[in-house]
Formats: C-alpha cells, structure tokens, sequence
C-alpha cells in the first residue's frame, strides 16, 4: 500500500520538473559528437580525399554494407574508385570508423535518413564525401606515411630522414 | 625418423632437416623471415630464436637459431621459454624501427609476412623516437613494382633471383643499416622469374604490379585452384577474381611440377581474360552481312540451323581448350571431320612424342624429376623460352650435383652459405643442344648445330652409352668426342635425365631422344627419366584424341565437300598458311568460332559464341608428363559466356549437363582418357556435408557491391561442376588447430574428414598465418607431397616397354644444299604463347620480332645487321628485321614463333632471304 502511494508521489512530483520531451522535427534533440548516426568520408586538411581504399571498413563490417574499389593517381596516392555503403543493411556500429587507419570514415550524429524507397539508401561516394575533416581534425595519412605522392617525395614524412644513397659505403 | 623435444614434448621430425623447418611442419608458431624450404637457411633475421638445451640435465640451454640448427635425434628447445620469447619480440622491434607507416597503401597489407609475425610475437606499439631511414624506389618494369622503404634485409630476394634463378641484373647494395635490394640502374628486371619476387619477399617491397592496377585484398578475391595455360608444364596457379575480372595469380604447390615458383608469363598473363575486346556477347551475322549481338537462345538456333544445313561439318579444335572442349567438338563433328588444331608438322612431332611417352623405355620427368637430376642432356629444345619452369628446374639441376660433395662432408643442404662455399659456385653436367644461343647456356655446356646435327649428336651419344645403337655414320671427330663426353657424365649419373620437345618439329631429333632414353634404360637402369616438351597447354591431351591436321579439313572445304567450318579456340592465322586459310574461309558458307580472345577467325566467324577463359571455366588439361589436371573457375559462367563444351553440348544431342557427365562420357569412349575423370573430386564431394569455398571468411562487401543494381541480394551463383562454392561459406581448407599446440598430425575423430583434397584447396590461409607462408600448413612435409596427395591424375601408366621406335641417324646438315637458308624457330617466352601475347603486361616485354641468322649468311645475301629483310617461304613473304647471331650454325635462320604471314614452319622449311627495300 505504501509503494503504491509512494509511486503516485513520485509521479506526481514529475509534474514540475523540465519536459524531456521536444516537437521533433522543429526542435532537435542534442547528439553527442561521438554519436554513431550517417557515415561519411572527410578529407584531410589538405583538401585531399582521405580515404586510400585500403578496405579495412569493408572486412570489419559486421553486415557486409561496405563496397569499394582502389585506384591510385599518376603520381602513387590512393583513393576509391567507388564507395557505396548500403545504409539499408547499415547497423551503425562503428567498427568501420575504429577499423579506418586515416580517419576517413566517420559516423556522424545524425540519423535523419528515413526513405520511402529503399533503393534511396545506397549512398555512392558523391553522397558520402564532405569537404571537410569530420570530428579529426589535423591528420594528414600521407604526411606520416612512407608512399611518396604528388607534393611529397621520399623522406619528406614526419620523422623521415633523407633518402640514403645506396653507393655510399660512408657510415 | 630422429626424435626431437620441444617444450618437453617429444616429435619424430624428417631425417636431415633444421629445427625451423621441423617445428613448422609440425604445426608450431615459430617466427622466421629469411627462411624459405626453397632456398635454404642463411641465419640472417635472428627471428627463429629459442633456447636450446644440450641434454635433459640442461636447464640453462642458449638462444639458438632454429634455422641453423639441425634438428638430430635427441635436440631438445623450447619454443615458449621466456627469454627466447622476449628475443623475438625484440627483433621485430628492432626490424620495425624503419618500417614505414604503409599498411593501409601497401600491397602486402593482409596477407603480408612481417604483419603475421609482428603480431605473433605481440610487437604492437613503437618506442623508437628517431627518424625512419628512407631509399627511393626504383622502375623494375611492367611486373614488379618496388617500394624499398619497406625492406627488413632478409636477402630473401637475391637468394632467389641471384643464386637460384640465375639472375644477374638485381643484387644488394651499400653497407651497414643502408643495404638496398634492386638494380645498379633503374630498369626492367630481365629474368623470367623476376614475379617471384612477389610471393618470395616476407613484406611488401616487391609486390605485383598488375594487380596494383586493380587492386584487391586477398580476403576479398575470390579463388579458385587453376591450372596455368601458356606452356606444357601445366604448373598449379590460383587464380582470383572480384567484381568480375581476374585480379591475379599466384603459385599454388605442387611438389612434382612447380613447387615454390612460377615463370612470369604464367603470372602474368591472366590479363587476356579481362581484354576490353574480349568477345563476351553471342554474335550473328545478319543478312546484311554485319555481326550483331543476339542473346545464347538465338546465337543457338542460328548455330544449330546453320549445322543442320550444312552440307558437311568439319571441326578444328585446339591444343589450348580444355580436354572436355576438345572431346565435345569431336562429338559434334564426328570421327575423321575433327582435327585438333596443330599443324601438320606439330601434330606429327607431338604424336610421335606422346607415342615415345606412353610406349618408350623411360617414364616421363617431371619438373621435381629434372630438379633432382644429376646429369640432364637437353635434345633439341630450348626449354628457357618455351618451357620457362623446366628451365628454372634444370638450373637447379646443375646447381645442386655438386652438392653430393657437401653431403659427404657431412654438412647438411640446407645450411646454404656453408654448402655454396663448399662447391665454389661448381655446377653439375647439363648439356644443351640447340640451334642458337639460349638462356641455359651460363649454366650448361651447349652444343649448337642445325637440327639434323642434334639428331646425329643424340644418336652418337646413345651409341656411347652402349646398348644397341649403331655408331652414326660419317661422323665427324669434334662431334664424336662432344657426344662421347656427354655419354660419359650420363653414365656416370645416378639419375639422369635427357629432355627433348616438339619445337623443331624434327622425327630424327625426337627419334635420337629416344634412343637416348633407351640406352639410359640399359646404362642407368629405371632412375632415368626422359623429359617432354609440347607446344602448348593440352597439346598432350589434344594428340590423344587425335584426328587429321587443319590443313586437310580446309583442303576438304576449299574442296567443296563441306561447307561448315567450326573452330575452337584456335587462331589458325597461327597454325595453318595464309593462302589455304583464305581459301577455306572464303569457301565456307558458315564459321563458327569459340573462343575467349579476338582472333582472326572470330572477326571472319558468321557466329560467334563466346567461351569461357580459364577464370571462368572448368575443365582438364593435360601436361607435358601426361599428367591431368583440373582447373576450376574464379568466375561463374553465365548464360552468355559458357565453357565451350557447354556450348557444344547445346548443339550436339549429347545431355551433359555438368563436368562429370562429360568425363564419363570421355571416358567411355577413350578408356586411356579415364583417368582425366580422377583428377579432381567430382561435384559430389563434400567434406564433412559442405562444398569448398571459393573465398575467405573475411570477404567483404556482400550486401553492397551490387546494391547500385539491385538491393535484392541475389543467392550465390550454382557450380554444377565442381565442388567448389561461390560464396565464403563451406568447409575450412584446414579443420583442427594448429595454433602453437604441435598437434597437427593429431588423428581425427572417426567419420570426420580433417582436409580438404589438395586440388579444391583454394588459397592459403590459416588462423595467424594469411601471407603464402601458411603453405608449410597445407603440406604434408615441408617441400613434400601436399596435403592429401598431389592434386592431378598421370594417364601413361610406369613404361619400360621398348617400343618399335628405333631410328637411324639423318645425314649432317649441308648449308649450300636447300633452296635457301633452313628455317629454325626462335620462341619468345612471352609472345610465343597466344594467350599470353594478349596480355598488356606481358606484351610490354616482348623481345620485336626479329629474324637472325649467321653474319657469314648474311654477307652472302647482302643483309647488313639491323637492316629489313623480306623472307619469303612458299610464296608468302613478310619483313623482318635482321639481327646477326654468330651463335646460329651456317645455313640456318631464326624466325620468331609465329611470323604473321608466313605459313607454319616445318622442319624442312626453307626460307629466302633478301634486303628489303
């Protein structure tokens, strides 16, 4: 008898207290930014895609949504001939964001991808790609890696030293 | 069998190996880099290290280098000790400080050697704060692209391409921490072998450069045991395919054929089967006479409408189609109206060869054979750039004779440096016997003549070797004392081997081989082989379905008595003269043309019906040795692209639906062919209830790579002639753990199968181990048998009959006598194959086409070096460019394989040589 008393107050009290409650769509709810929502690709602060195609995404996909396909430019750097992410079969897990080793891909907070036609979720790189750096900002891949790419020549990376002259017996 | 204990866990391991190798083969997680069974230990990485105990008192022991230490009855190490575990993980501390951050833009990433071990012995997070040293890379060519900063010093490369194939062009270079693996200048690696290199290389330094045009992760290819088709050896491939095109080839094992390596035409020729003018789509001719695309349905009933009409069907096949595409055909011509598809003057070479084979004195050699020949006498063929792989293997045939002196030294082989210093690079009897100059010739004693002088050297050397042979008549004494010597270190032999081939096209060199493998029989006694080499893949299987050369079937169109032509796979602008081949075609009221690539013929053909390529099809061929073998497809076929006895089927009233029924019924009708039925599982065989699977676990993108089509995700295609799956589920290639545990050859529980048979083996891969180092875990020993027995099926049972096939020795060879200079034919190892010579990559190294010929000659026709000539031979003509080769005898011209033009040589063939204006 008490606990039903007990419970009536306590709602009751819920009366006065702040409305959790907001007219979505006006009005937003607040998502946090590690939020796992809609999955696009950034690029780096060069302005370079940063996806290198390495499909490390595609085989950590639990549900096998990711395709993609590399090719490389003509001077050595990678990138998607395609990416499609069938959001259809999407679970928003996040193991493709942990999986990527140059924080290309990123879940982003929002999840406002509702379609009355299926078809409408297969997101093709055009989709995905935004001109920006997402949630990382600064890391350049190809400014640590050893690749050498247009603008970038051998030992020109981070913590690179010269390129040593194999003819050369000096120490 | 030695007894050896690790960890305290006693093992009886091979006799004569080096821990390394037996802790690998017994199922153990031992790091090691520089390490190959191939090429032996060198002790370079200091990453095998555990700690080995002198006796079981010994509680201290020392670190120890597995590789270098010969595991001998008794040999006690621990694999697990701490401090040995602490060594190795330190090593590849030490390795990584100058590994580039590349894993995500390198080749390698996911099958790479140095990530399995990195993340073996746990090495997860870098300490080192200073600079990575850097190299720059060099151009190696269309095959193999170079990424130096990746290297970790192993010396694996130059072990292969140096010592073992005999490259000189590649080495290492500088000194301390800046040794640097690659040419002296930038440059196209010229060894054969260079792809190698590939699969050699631990990490990602030398990694494929055609399949980094489209590049795809080895978890994501889907794969499929293959059978390489641009030589006779038939050397065991994988083949892997994703989004429809072939991405690449490796090696697959076959511890009797290639082993551990490839020649670069089988690796890289794939690229045919993804030519953008490949045809894919049936073709008709329409009444306005242009081809038009037409779905299977109506490109059938046109064939079939176009057969029935005829008024007599003739068939060419081919000895590149399958043995099921072969037999179809002949089905639907029927006896006497089917050919398969060499030219006269081949087919008769081959049939003789194959008769020598199946009838003669010596069983057949296989490449393992030639490997572990100790005196090998190469009889008019010149396997470098017909054969490569037998190449590769008669190098190592002269490499390791002089080893012998090494194992009574008591010094085991595989302590490579110690045994090569031994020998003091010393190399064993191999002597070659051909027209002109050839890539053996830096390591064998070469003899060159014309072909009637080779026949006569052959006929001289069985006459030394005792027997039954006459002495060859008029003999001069240079050739006498050169054939007596080669007598002599044949006889001497424990096992020799003599090799001959098709090439010249020559019965008397052919005949001399077999009196050779004869006298060997009675010298040497059943450890002689006698090796083959044909034209083509399933030039072997083609001679034994046997029929009359093309040349008749065209004469009997051009005569009127039939008027349908079919053609398989066959490009007969190769095979037959231009002027009868015209004729035929002109005469012909109907063409119809299979094939996977854009000939000729299907340009001409009325109907085209695309055949699937060896990625898309199964089927058998068979090899040099009579061995077949089954390949199997990457790629379904469809509706419009078939295997081309599907095709054939289509239109004959034979109801073979799948693989099997075709080998059945081959097998009814040419009982010697049955055993092609047991070179694989047939379609019913699963292990433990489930089909083999074409790819990883891990592949990727099911449910997306078609979603721009359709979101439908469709089931996975049938294969209805194999069991194999289209899909990445099925039954493990491996069942039972291996991890670290040494209980690979633990029994299996009853009634369930442990492994896959070793030819449904689709890649090599297992848990740990995802670069091509986990074969030592498809291998029933190390270098030995595969798993579960090699895969394909020998048709010509153990000889030892004599056969009726003595010869007698023709008359030397008299440059002033023929109507002009004698043809001899000058094979490129990457042109000469039709297929391959479709493929960019390998276009790119063609040697240009060139005739040569003695300066002597050449002064005599007023032909200056590298000047046009014309040659002409029956009168057909075509201009070459003239290279003087002083290595060529007098009397003779060197013509490219094939000249397009000229009509298929013959072995008396003449050709006229003058200036070209």
């Amino acid at each position: 008898m008490l606990s039903h008393i007990r419970t009536l107050w306590l709602v009751f009290l819920h009366l006065f207290r702040k409305k959790e409650t907001i007219q979505y769509p006006e009005k937003k709810a607040y998502l946090a930014p590690r939020y796992r929502g809609r999955i696009i690709l950034s690029r780096d602060p060069d302005g370079g895609e940063r996806c290198v195609a390495c499909q490390l995404c595609a085989v950590a996909c639990p549900v096998d949504c990711i395709a993609l396909d590399g090719t490389e430019d003509e001077h050595g750097r990678r990138f998607p001939s395609f990416f499609r992410i069938n959001f259809s079969r999407c679970i928003y897990c996040g193991f493709c964001e942990e999986a990527c080793p140059t924080y290309a891909i990123q879940l982003i907070p929002d999840f406002e991808m509702a379609e009355y036609n299926r078809k409408n979720l297969v997101y093709e790189k055009e989709d995905l790609l935004i001109n920006g750096e997402g949630k990382y900002h600064g890391y350049n891949f190809y400014r640590v890696a050893g690749l050498a790419i247009k603008d970038k020549d051998k030992g020109e990376a981070e913590n690179e030293s010269p390129p040593v002259d194999p003819k050369s017996l000096l120490p | 069998m030695p007894t050896i204990h690790i960890d305290g866990t006693a093992h009886s391991v091979p006799e004569g190996v080096n821990l390394l190798h037996a802790a690998l083969q017994l199922g153990y997680d031992l790091p090691y880099f520089c390490w190959h069974p191939a090429l032996g230990s060198v002790g370079a990485c200091r990453q095998c290290a555990v700690r080995q105990y002198r006796d079981e008192k010994d509680e201290k022991g020392q670190i120890a280098m597995a590789c270098m230490v010969p595991a001998v009855d008794g040999t006690r190490c621990s694999i697990a000790d701490a401090e040995a575990t602490e060594f190795r993980a330190s090593v590849i501390e030490w390795l990584m400080t100058n590994h580039p951050h590349d894993c995500p833009v390198c080749d390698e990433g996911g099958e790479c050697h140095l990530q399995d071990m990195t993340v073996m012995t746990g090495h997860c997070s870098r300490r080192h704060r200073f600079p990575k040293r850097t190299f720059r890379n060099q151009f190696l060519g269309p095959f193999i692209n170079h990424e130096m900063n990746r290297c970790i010093q192993c010396y694996r490369c130059t072990r292969f391409y140096n010592d073992y194939a005999g490259g000189t062009d590649f080495g290492a270079f500088g000194a301390h921490n800046h040794v640097y693996f690659g040419r002296s200048t930038d440059g196209v690696l010229e060894n054969e072998f260079s792809g190698n290199l590939i699969e050699v290389c631990p990490t990602g330094v030398f990694t494929d450069k055609t399949l980094k045009r489209h590049y795809t992760r080895k978890w994501d290819l889907e794969s499929a045991p293959s059978v390489c088709a641009h030589c006779s050896l038939g050397c065991n491939t994988f083949a892997g395919a994703r989004y429809g095109a072939v991405r690449r080839i490796l090696n697959r094992y076959h511890s009797a054929i290639n082993g551990y390596f490839l020649c670069d035409r089988g690796r890289f020729a794939y690229e045919h089967a993804n030519r953008p003018d490949r045809p894919r789509q049936p073709l008709v001719r329409d009444k306005d006479g242009t081809m038009r695309p037409a779905v299977a349905a109506v490109a059938l009933k046109a064939a079939s409408d176009a057969l029935a009409a005829a008024k007599g069907v003739v068939a060419v096949g081919s000895p590149r189609a399958s043995l099921e595409g072969n037999y179809a055909l002949r089905t639907l011509a029927g006896n006497g109206r089917y050919s398969p598809g060499m030219a006269a003057a081949e087919a008769a070479a081959a049939a003789l060869l194959v008769e020598i084979l199946r009838d003669g004195p010596l069983p057949a050699a296989s490449l393992h054979d030639l490997e572990q020949a100790d005196a090998v006498l190469v009889l008019g063929e010149d396997p470098a750039d017909t054969a490569p792989r037998m190449a590769l293997a008669l190098r190592q045939a002269a490499r390791q004779q002089p080893l012998e002196s090494v194992d009574k030294l008591g010094i085991p082989r595989w302590y490579d440096r110690a045994a090569r210093d031994i020998i003091q690079g010393a190399t064993g009897p191999l002597h070659t016997a051909w027209t002109q100059a050839t890539r053996l010739d830096d390591i064998s004693r070469p003899f060159r003549g014309a072909p009637a002088d080779i026949a006569r050297l052959g006929f001289a050397v069985a006459h030394h070797l005792g027997g039954d042979t006459p002495p060859v008549a008029g003999i001069d004494d240079a050739l006498d004392a050169r054939a007596k010597e080669i007598a002599e270190s044949l006889r001497a032999a424990r096992r020799p081997a003599v090799v001959t081939g098709t090439s010249l096209h020559s019965r008397p060199v052919l005949l001399a081989a077999a009196a050779v493998a004869r006298a060997l029989l009675q010298a040497n006694g059943e450890n002689a082989r006698l090796g083959a080499v044909f034209g083509e893949a399933n030039t072997v299987g083609a001679t034994l379905l046997g029929g009359p050369p093309p040349e008749e079937l065209l004469e009997s169109l051009d005569a009127g008595k039939a008027d349908t032509l079919v053609v398989l796979e066959n490009d007969l602008t190769r095979r037959v003269a231009p002027a009868l081949l015209q004729r035929a075609l002109e005469a012909a009221r109907c063409v119809i043309a299979l094939d996977c690539a854009a000939t000729p013929v299907v340009e001409r053909a009325d109907i085209v019906l695309p055949a699937a390529s060896f990625a898309d099809a199964a089927g058998t061929l068979v090899n040099h040795e009579g061995r077949a073998q089954r390949f199997f497809p990457a790629l379904p076929h469809t509706d419009d692209l078939r295997e081309s006895w599907r095709w054939l089927a289509a239109l004959t009233d034979a109801t073979w639906d799948s693989l099997d029924d075709i080998l059945l019924a081959l097998a009814k009708d040419f009982p010697h062919l049955a055993p092609a039925a047991e070179a694989a599982p047939g379609e019913d065989f699963r292990l433990n209830g489930r089909k083999a699977p074409r790819s990883s676990r891990r592949y990727s993108g099911r449910t997306s790579q078609l979603a721009d089509r359709s979101l439908h995700e469709p089931r996975p295609p049938d294969d209805p002639d194999s069991p194999l799956a289209f899909s990445m589920e099925g039954a493990a290639p491996t069942c039972g753990s291996t991890a670290n545990s040494g209980e690979k050859n633990v029994p299996s529980p009853a009634g369930v199968q442990k492994h896959l048979p070793s030819s449904l083996v689709s890649h090599y891969q297992t848990p740990g181990w995802n670069s091509v180092q986990s074969l030592t875990r498809f291998q029933e020993e190390i270098a030995g048998l595969c798993r579960g027995g090699d895969p394909g099926a020998l048709l010509f049972a153990a000889p030892g009959g004599n056969g009726a096939l003595a010869g007698s020795p023709p008359r030397p060879f008299n440059p002033g006598a023929g109507p002009g200079l004698l043809t001899v034919p000058a094979h490129d190892v990457f042109t000469s194959d039709e297929l391959a010579a479709l493929s960019p990559p390998v276009a790119e190294r063609a040697a240009p086409p060139v005739c040569r010929l003695h300066p002597e000659d050449a002064a005599a026709h007023g032909i200056a070096d590298d000047t046009d000539a014309r040659i002409e031979i029956d009168g057909a003509s075509a201009v070459l460019r003239a290279r003087l080769d002083p290595s060529l005898a007098r009397g003779l011209i060197a013509l490219p394989v094939p000249v397009p033009g000229l009509p298929p040589r013959a072995d008396d063939t003449y050709a006229t040589v003058r200036p070209a204006p």
